[in-house]
């Protein structure tokens, strides 16, 4: 039995760290639990020479593939796209692409302007200070100016063009579409005691130099330092509640698969759209038969990823390969509703420097470019180095069907059930990514790019997990209120990327970040009757 | 070492289309995916792959009907064939995992004028690029849609 908290937080990653940090000040005592461990800047893979093979082992992007012991099962066998993420300290923020763009203002209104799915209880401008606050705590580099988007001043200057960058402005600008250096977390100048960007390579499975901003090394530094309680190989098994159907704490397994009960004044669950519905399913009592505060039903429905749509080229000159951050630039020329499509809503498409050499060979050969024998050495020779790729991450609107569920037979190692996924893409959906990927071929084009292909999804591209315990104001049709409290139980928060009403069509990191920290200030302007 | 459940003859035949799949060169200077070092790498690496690979050369046993390494070379080079057309997954795994190893040794990096080193702590260069190519894009009007 261990000493009563005042708030238990469930997960270190994006959402996680930012509420302790923001908590901190209010010399509460608060505790986090991490199923994962820190991972030390001298395990990632860019330390070593075989760097990008480690992306098909210990760091790949596939928890299934990757295992480590710290990693939970998902059965993803019914859906398109697969699950990405990471359980360490600082969760998925150690396995990202740091593309940084903010949710717009229309994303919250968009059963109002376009008569689909449901508007947000809050908007863009109650979380403009917030996406500020995190812009400035998570070091972002960017340009300001930008027509797309409401005003904004990243703190550091824009990641360089490099050789596919210039090939792609100019593209665009032949065609009159927009683009724009793309908002990131990796540090374009020294920052807070991070070092600046020295081009490693891809950015996505951690970052050795620490210029790209994972929370280990932005939030949780402070946070520590004021006193917040970071638990490591810690997993939470289930969500417990008293007589009174409040939350009354955990129970986890620890590093030695020792059960522990945690008791808790304020629980508050920081993982994802797949891993907190799971543990909110998980945990069953007489109060809550179906689940934690599932009184509607809706924990783990309307899942929603981005749907990627890939498509990709061959220039005749070297580019930048696998020097640099992997995405510099973005265009949300195709982002708002145009009535004269046949879809409604819209996309951001995000441009892709290169790749390295092993992902090169692996591509072009399951895409059947890659002969073998004789000509193999030639034709690698012509692709090396060579490709520029454009990905419209599209926007999915929640559809109930799409959901998260508890698989009746796989268990993680600790034998807890794990998640099982029922996934389709929308007709919608589809329409917008046949939309990008013609899009993307005229930008292929004017940018001299030939051998055009498209991989469309992404099949290892679910990086972005929403939408499965929804924020609304009526509890019948919401799993959390606008300010991230449960509807059915007063003490239990829900701060990551399930209680999303609908997805825009943007990487999520930054817009999870400002909710989290807009909750917690909601908590803390309301702590004298936080549970009324 | 993880490869204790290939047999020899599945080791030899492993080795024979990892030579199948990426030749020497002599015009490029590079070694096959057979070479000593390489193929110990694929060996090495075999871990999480293992099954897969398994799989994949049982398929091609018995497609060569007994022994791959043992065909004549122009029979090695149909079934190698029809091999690559009918392997499936499995087949996918087992090439990955050849070209990862391959396309990781130093001499076949140096030949594609690559510096075989670890990218921290020296990084690379990227060039700034030319930023005025941004200014048609600053000049456009704000086109995010107005929420009231």
């Amino acid at each position: 039995m261990h000493d009563k908290v005042d708030v238990l937080i469930i997960g270190s990653g994006a959402s996680g760290a930012a509420v302790a940090w923001s908590l901190a000040d209010t010399r509460m005592r608060i505790l986090c639990l991490e199923q994962g461990d820190w991972v030390k800047p001298t395990d990632y893979p860019s330390n070593g020479r075989d760097w990008e093979a480690r992306l098909f082992s210990d760091f790949a992007i596939n928890p299934n593939r990757r295992a480590r012991p710290t990693d939970y099962p998902i059965n993803d066998d019914n859906s398109p796209i697969k699950v990405v993420n990471f359980n360490g300290v600082g969760g998925s923020t150690i396995m990202y692409t740091a593309h940084f763009p903010r949710l717009h203002p229309s994303d919250f209104k968009v059963r109002t302007l376009d008569g689909v799915a449901d508007d947000w209880p809050i908007d863009y401008e109650t979380l403009e200070p917030f996406f500020a606050e995190n812009d400035r705590v998570m070091g972002v580099s960017g340009l300001a100016g930008d027509p797309a988007n409401p005003p904004k001043q990243p703190p550091m200057p824009p990641l360089p063009l490099g050789k596919s960058g210039a090939r792609f402005g100019k593209a665009m600008n032949q065609l009159g579409w927009h683009w724009w250096p793309s908002d990131s977390t990796i540090a374009t100048t020294d920052y807070e005691g991070r070092g600046r960007c020295i081009n490693l390579g891809h950015c996505t499975p951690g970052c050795a130099q620490g210029a790209k901003a994972s929370t280990d090394i932005t939030y949780w530094p402070l946070a520590l330092r004021a006193g917040v309680e970071l638990r490591t190989l810690c997993r939470v098994r289930e969500i417990t509640v008293d007589e009174h159907g409040m939350a009354s704490g955990v129970i986890y397994y620890d590093a030695d698969g020792n059960e522990h009960f945690q008791p808790a004044e304020v629980v508050i669950l920081a993982g994802n759209g797949v891993g907190t519905p799971r543990l909110m399913l998980n945990s069953v009592s007489s109060k809550f038969p179906n689940g934690i505060a599932n009184s509607s039903g809706l924990v783990g429905k309307n899942l929603m990823f981005h749907p990627y749509a890939l498509t990709y080229g061959y220039v005749d000159e070297p580019l930048d390969g696998n020097r640099g951050p992997p995405l510099c630039l973005w265009s949300q020329e195709f982002y708002e509703t145009d009535p004269g499509r046949d879809f409604v809503r819209g996309y951001t498409f995000q441009f892709g420097r290169g790749f390295g050499a092993i992902m090169e060979a692996i591509v072009s050969s399951n895409a059947g470019r890659l002969p073998w024998g004789e000509n193999h050495h030639e034709v690698y020779r012509k692709l090396l180095n060579r490709r520029i790729g454009i990905s419209a991450i599209c926007e999915d609107l929640p559809e109930e069907h799409n959901r998260v569920t508890l698989d009746p037979d796989l268990k993680d190692s600790h034998g807890i059930p794990a998640p099982k996924l029922d996934y389709t893409i929308s007709a919608n959906s589809l329409k917008m990514m046949n939309h990008g990927i013609a899009r993307a071929k005229e930008i292929l084009t004017a940018a001299g790019a030939g051998n055009i292909c498209v991989e469309s999804p992404i099949v290892n591209g679910g990086w972005h997990l929403l939408g499965t315990a929804r924020m609304g104001t009526d509890p019948e049709r919401s799993v959390v209120n606008e300010w991230g409290r449960c509807h059915d139980v007063k003490n239990l928060f829900i701060v990551d990327g399930s209680i999303w009403v609908t997805s825009g069509g943007v990487n999520a990191t930054s817009t999870i970040q400002a909710l989290a920290l807009y909750i917690a200030d909601s908590m803390k302007q309301r702590l004298a009757n936080l549970f009324d | 070492m993880h490869s204790a459940e290939i047999t020899a003859e599945q080791i030899r035949d492993l080795r024979v289309l990892a030579g199948t799949i990426i030749p020497a060169s002599e015009a490029y200077g590079v070694p096959g995916a057979d070479d000593e070092r390489i193929f110990a790498d694929i060996l090495r690496s075999l871990a999480r792959d293992r099954e897969d690979v398994c799989q994949a050369l049982a398929h091609l046993t018995r497609l060569a009907g007994g022994a791959f390494a043992d065909l004549q070379p122009e029979r090695r080079v149909e079934v190698a064939t029809q091999f690559r057309e009918e392997g499936g997954a499995p087949l996918a795994i087992l090439v990955r995992l050849v070209l990862l190893c391959y396309y990781r040794d130093d001499r076949v990096m140096r030949s594609l004028g690559q510096e075989p080193r670890a990218p921290f702590p020296q990084g690379h260069l990227v060039e700034q690029g030319d930023w005025s190519l941004l200014d048609p894009v600053r000049m456009r009007a704000p086109m995010y849609r107005r929420v009231t």
